[in-house]
């Protein structure tokens, strides 16, 4: 139903077209489904209402009845519509130079203590010394439940077994923190319904003791039409400051994004996308618009894809492709295609459920590598271009390296990967681009590929659970990794 | 407190949205039944988070049969009422128990759903229905969901097995009916781990706990449990799809109805999916729950609106 958004505003449009010319009645089909589509994606009614009064009047203004393609134009501004209403971003968790108090709040079972640990865990990495506050003293085994977390990450984690109000364990925490030098605070608040006075005075009361620099609202991407009840509630009684927005690896639209956005009308900070403490990504307004729509960025790429690439290659390339006559002459010409869609982060991070990706390649320096793998390239034969698995032995690949300025265990690296590729790419090309899309996402999701020539870091939960076993062995491997790493390193050294 | 009366407290908050926001439709006297006034109404179905298609299927009846003439407010409501009546409808469907030994129920769904605290609902139930009961802690995964499960089996009175953090659930449910058919318990209710729906590994590791009980007695799990949120919006429709793909389940237990969500989800999963809804959650300890039944359900939401009249 999301899917076919694009597809039902398209045939919506064509068959306007079939009869007579595009008119404003014919129009608001299109306009119609557009409205169905965010009702579908959990947006709630009046955000819609509001937002199908400003698109109606762009999408029936000339520019957009007499384009050659009205219904990709209706559709850009529908996304870029979405991306203003979500942004403006701003990642940051304002810590100051002493003592950060952070507060987190929401209704029950919204992903608040889980966000906790995953926020200690961010800020330790950045060097800061976090303290995990358990003030749920409600929810059954709730401090035992912020104890576990601690502990898995090494984190310090105050609570009190006996207190009965959550007020003096938040005001004693801040007091306790001074004492062991923690840095930023994170208080971890019982989930509570909006319209239980009670606990909301309550959460009002810790908000004036503690006086918290930045207080999150915890929201479940899954929600519906309730979103803004209960944003508007608890932005009434605390201000918030952001937003967090959980359980994102799942199908859920994430239209409760902008209803929150819409009653608040705060920044959304972050997005948990998985139930393990390295779970927690920035916000972008683009991939969550590209989500909400069903239909990642793909609409841009393509866009971009058309404009900018040599179609006729691009089609020279495809046929290749699909006789299995792809040489890393052709990949060459590919890395080079890639290259003008811009950036290559910013080109993944448009891809839907590429986003981790995008991410994982932003400290590699995909440029460089790129370039790396074209000098590779043109250190080679003709002959060895065309059938590298077969011809490149030893001594060629040392030949092959030294030309390039890179080890020969690259060259070899280059090699696989392309093969890998290659074969990739066959079966690629016999899909339809949608297919592709998900092709493309479940080898990133794999971790397998990485068009910057590398093997990337994998993020994304497959949602395999590890039993500690497990977990040990994968340590074992990496710190192995590790120590391989470090004795090539003094090699070249 | 009786069940019906538990039943409306959680529903009361969610009528009165719905009644005020219908009344305002209603001036005094009729009213023109024309595409602003559907629209309106069309805005109060989705609020309710029933979706676009069952909304559309109740604007459109009310459109056949009433455009362009000036109604009386009761008569729209009947057609509406009618027809969530017929969207819904389902017998009360309580718990089935076992012909003999004990009855085995498996309780699933996303994560943070209600699942726990449900089970803790129905084993309370059960405890004064006179019934044994033994609860499975195989959510092996999530930091200290063993001993918030175990809270609730010390309050109730009630057995519980538990295993090894981060261990194998289906050994856990497995033990779990093992000792409830050792100690002729009535009732074995196994919690699992929350997962989304789309998690496939997890969901494998679902239908193998379900696969495991049904080994040890061949009708088990007697009931598969999804429990849903009632703030859940549309994905809610997914989550019954997949969820009843992967274990079959038998029923819904609807979490969280004492907020100002209206759990109109389940509209839609009864006409798109099948699954019928058994109880209701209205609050945080273990007497919060109720049979749902979908007439005074319907009735319950538009009830006050007649009154008013
Ligand atoms: N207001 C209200 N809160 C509820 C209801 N049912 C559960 N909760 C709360 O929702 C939160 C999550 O409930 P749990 O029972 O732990 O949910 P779960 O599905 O077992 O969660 P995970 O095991 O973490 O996936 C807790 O704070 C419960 O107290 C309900 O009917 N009404
Ligand atoms: N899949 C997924 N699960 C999450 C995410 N964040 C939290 N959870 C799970 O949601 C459930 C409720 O989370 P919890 O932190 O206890 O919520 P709280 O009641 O608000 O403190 C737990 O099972 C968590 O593991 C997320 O981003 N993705
Ligand atoms: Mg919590
Ligand atoms: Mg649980």
């Amino acid at each position: 139903m999301f899917e076919s958004l694009q597809q039902g505003i398209g045939s919506a449009m064509k068959t306007i077209r079939g009869h007579a010319k595009l008119t404003e009645g014919n129009m608001r089909d299109g306009l119609r489904l557009v409205q169905q589509a965010l009702l579908e994606a959990d947006v709630s009614f009046p955000a819609v209402k509001d937002f199908m009064a400003r698109l109606t009047e762009q999408a029936l203004g000339e520019k957009v009845l007499k384009s050659l393609r009205p219904e990709e134009h209706l559709i850009g501004i529908v996304h870029q519509e979405l991306i203003n209403l979500m942004g403006p971003v701003d990642h940051s968790l304002h810590l100051r130079g002493d003592v950060t108090v952070l507060m987190l709040c929401g209704l029950q079972g919204s992903g608040k203590t889980t966000t906790c640990g995953k926020l200690g865990r961010m800020i330790h990495e950045r060097g800061r010394k976090p303290m995990l506050v358990a003030a749920d003293l409600q929810r059954p085994a709730a401090i035992q439940q912020l104890e576990v977390i601690g502990g898995q990450l090494g984190l310090p984690v105050y609570a009190d077994k006996e207190a009965t109000d959550p007020v003096t364990v938040c005001h004693n925490a801040v007091k306790q923190a001074k004492q062991i030098g923690a840095e930023v605070i994170i208080l971890d608040t019982a989930g509570r319904l909006h319209i239980d006075a009670e606990l909301m005075a309550q959460l009002e009361r810790i908000d004036k003791r503690c006086n918290p620099e930045q207080i999150y609202l915890v929201v479940d991407a899954m929600t519906g039409q309730d979103a803004v009840n209960s944003a508007k509630a608890f932005n009434e009684a605390l201000e918030l400051d952001g937003v967090i927005m959980t359980k994102l690896d799942g199908d859920a639209r994430g239209g409760a994004a902008l209803s929150v956005k819409a009653v608040a009308d705060v920044p959304i900070k972050f997005i948990g996308t998985g139930e393990h403490m390295d779970a927690l990504e920035e916000f972008h307004p683009e991939r969550m618009a590209g989500r909400i729509l069903g239909m990642g960025d793909v609409v841009s790429l393509v866009e971009q894809a058309q404009q900018k690439l040599d179609q006729d290659e691009m089609a020279k390339q495809e046929a290749k492709l699909r006789k299995g006559e792809f040489t890393l002459d052709d990949f060459k010409k590919m890395l080079g295609q890639t290259k003008k869609l811009g950036p290559l982060n910013k080109v993944m991070g448009m891809i839907p459920g590429m986003g981790n990706m995008a991410d994982a390649l932003g400290d590699v320096d995909a440029e460089k590598d790129m370039k790396r793998l074209v000098g590779v390239i043109d250190s080679m034969t003709p002959e060895e271009r065309r059938n590298p698995t077969k011809t490149i032995d030893q001594s060629r690949r040392r030949r092959i390296a030294a030309g390039a300025g890179v080890e020969p265990h690259e060259v070899n690296e280059l090699v696989k990967q392309f093969t890998g590729m290659a074969d990739l790419m066959k079966r690629m090309s016999s899909m339809s681009l949608r297919e592709r899309m998900k092709t493309m996402q479940q080898v990133a999701k794999g971790g397998m590929m990485d068009p910057g020539g590398r093997l990337s870091k994998q993020k994304q939960s497959t949602g395999k659970r590890l039993t500690p076993k497990e977990r040990a062995k994968q340590k074992k491997l990496r710190e192995k990794e590790k120590r391989r790493k470090k004795r090539d390193e003094k090699r070249k050294g | 407190m009786g069940l019906f009366d538990k039943f409306k407290k959680g529903l009361e908050k969610t009528h009165d949205l719905l009644r005020t926001d219908i009344r305002d439709l209603f001036k005094s006297e009729g009213q023109l039944v024309d595409e602003e006034f559907l629209d309106g109404l069309f805005e109060r179905l989705i609020r309710s988070d029933m979706g676009v298609k069952a909304g559309q299927e109740i604007i459109d009846e009310v459109r056949t049969a009433y455009r362009g003439r000036v109604v009386e407010m009761e008569d729209v409501l009947d057609t509406i009422k009618k027809k969530l009546k017929e969207l819904l409808a389902q017998p009360a469907d309580p718990i089935r128990f076992a012909d003999s030994g004990p009855t085995v129920i498996m309780v699933c769904g996303v994560n943070g759903c209600g699942k726990t605290t449900s089970i803790a609902k129905l084993g309370q139930m059960f405890h004064e229905q006179g019934k044994k009961v033994v609860l499975g802690a195989a959510d092996t995964f999530r930091a200290a969901a063993v001993e918030q499960l175990t809270v609730w089996a010390n309050r109730l009175g009630a057995e519980i097995v538990t295993g090894p953090e981060g261990g194998d659930p289906a050994s856990v449910a497995h033990r779990a009916v093992a000792r409830a058919l050792e100690i002729n318990a009535d009732v074995c209710i196994v919690d699992t781990a929350g997962r989304l729906q789309t998690q496939q590994n997890l969901m494998q590791q679902l239908t193998k706990i379900h696969r495991v009980l049904g080994k040890q007695i061949p009708e088990a799990p007697h009931e598969v449990i999804l429990v849903l949120d009632a703030t859940t919006g549309q994905n809610g429709i997914s989550q019954a799809k997949h969820f009843t793909e992967a274990v079959q389940c038998t029923g819904i237990i609807l979490a969280k109805l004492d907020g100002t969500a209206k759990g109109g989800v389940v509209v839609a999963i009864r006409s798109q999916v099948g699954l019928p809804v058994k109880y209701v959650g209205v609050g945080e300890t273990a007497d919060d729950l109720a049979l749902f039944e979908p007439d005074p359900f319907v009735e319950a939401l538009f009830e006050d609106v007649e009154a008013i009249k």
